[in-house]
């Protein structure tokens, strides 16, 4: 049975990393950017990305666009809970992946102490061909993944609210 | 093979065939293949993140289905008016007694559900 896991994993891997469905958490500046990857000079479509979903039951990417404060740091713990497995996510310029300048108490320090983040895009905005980069980097990942057949296991974990809490206070 | 008054169709059988099979195997497969891992937060209403403020099925004041009524007169009013609009010359004089005719009744609806309060959001 191995062989054949191996082979339906590597299927699965080429067909989720080609049909990225994007949820755009966006929330600042870098959100004229995540257009600008859109749009069609930079065509995020080449890539099969280019369909935008505003439900996280029809998005398998979720797409942090932008500086995540602490009044919304439970709102995108939600999101991306709602979101159904297999989901990926991208911390798309340094707030997201850091809290970038925003060095102070009202501003989470990097989207990873609340949700798991596949790829982190550096940029205060990234350039859209950062953008790309990043993109084909979680492809890359997606491919070699373990893709399960029948995966029944528990949802993702994210960080517990007291865990939120503990990180702030550092 | 003997051609009979059916066989013309057999290509639409195979369509038939192919696509009920299709409907059956396909979800089929995202049941085999897709990961499922339920949890309560999943099932609850998506409200772009926040909290859900309450059930949707809550009852609405009689008032938006007047509206709405309103807006569906008036709205076919104009539908018939765009036609006559475009034929004007051509209708000429009956056209527009016509139309004037049509208008007044309806302006009499109007006056009659002005005097009657039905636009009088307010109350």
């Amino acid at each position: 049975m191995g062989w054949l896991q191996s082979i339906v994993s590597k299927g699965l891997g080429w067909a989720r990393k080609y049909s990225l469905f994007t949820y755009p958490y966006a929330t600042a500046c870098c959100g004229m950017e995540y257009m600008s990857v859109a749009a069609s000079r930079h065509d995020i479509s080449r890539f099969g990305a280019e369909f935008p979903r505003f439900s996280p039951r029809q998005a398998d990417l979720l797409m942090v666009v932008g500086t995540i404060n602490l009044k919304q740091a439970p709102i995108l713990k939600r999101v991306y809970e709602q979101m159904a497995e297999p989901k990926w996510v991208v911390a798309f310029g340094v707030c997201a992946s850091s809290g970038g300048f925003y060095d102070n108490y009202a501003v989470l320090q990097g989207i990873d102490r609340i949700i798991p983040v596949d790829v982190y895009i550096p940029g205060c905005p990234p350039r859209p061909e950062q953008v790309l980069d990043g993109l084909m980097l979680l492809q890359d990942k997606i491919g070699n993944q373990v893709h399960r057949i029948a995966d029944r296991e528990q949802p993702n974990p994210t960080a517990a609210r007291h865990d939120l809490m503990l990180s702030m206070n550092k | 093979m003997t051609p009979t008054p059916l066989s013309p169709y057999l290509p639409l059988a195979v369509v038939l065939l192919l696509a009920g099979g299709m409907a059956m195997l396909i979800p089929q497969i995202t049941t085999r293949l897709g990961p499922r891992r339920p949890s309560a937060i999943k099932a609850t209403s998506f409200e772009a993140g926040s909290e859900s403020s309450g059930p949707a099925r809550q009852r609405f004041a009689v008032k938006f289905y007047v509206v709405a009524l309103l807006f569906i007169v008036f709205d076919v009013e104009a539908v018939f008016l765009y036609p006559w609009a475009v034929n004007f010359q051509a209708l000429a004089w009956f056209g527009f007694v016509e139309m004037l005719v049509f208008a007044a009744t309806l302006v009499v609806g109007l006056i009659y559900i002005w005097k009657k309060g039905a636009l009088d959001w307010e109350s």
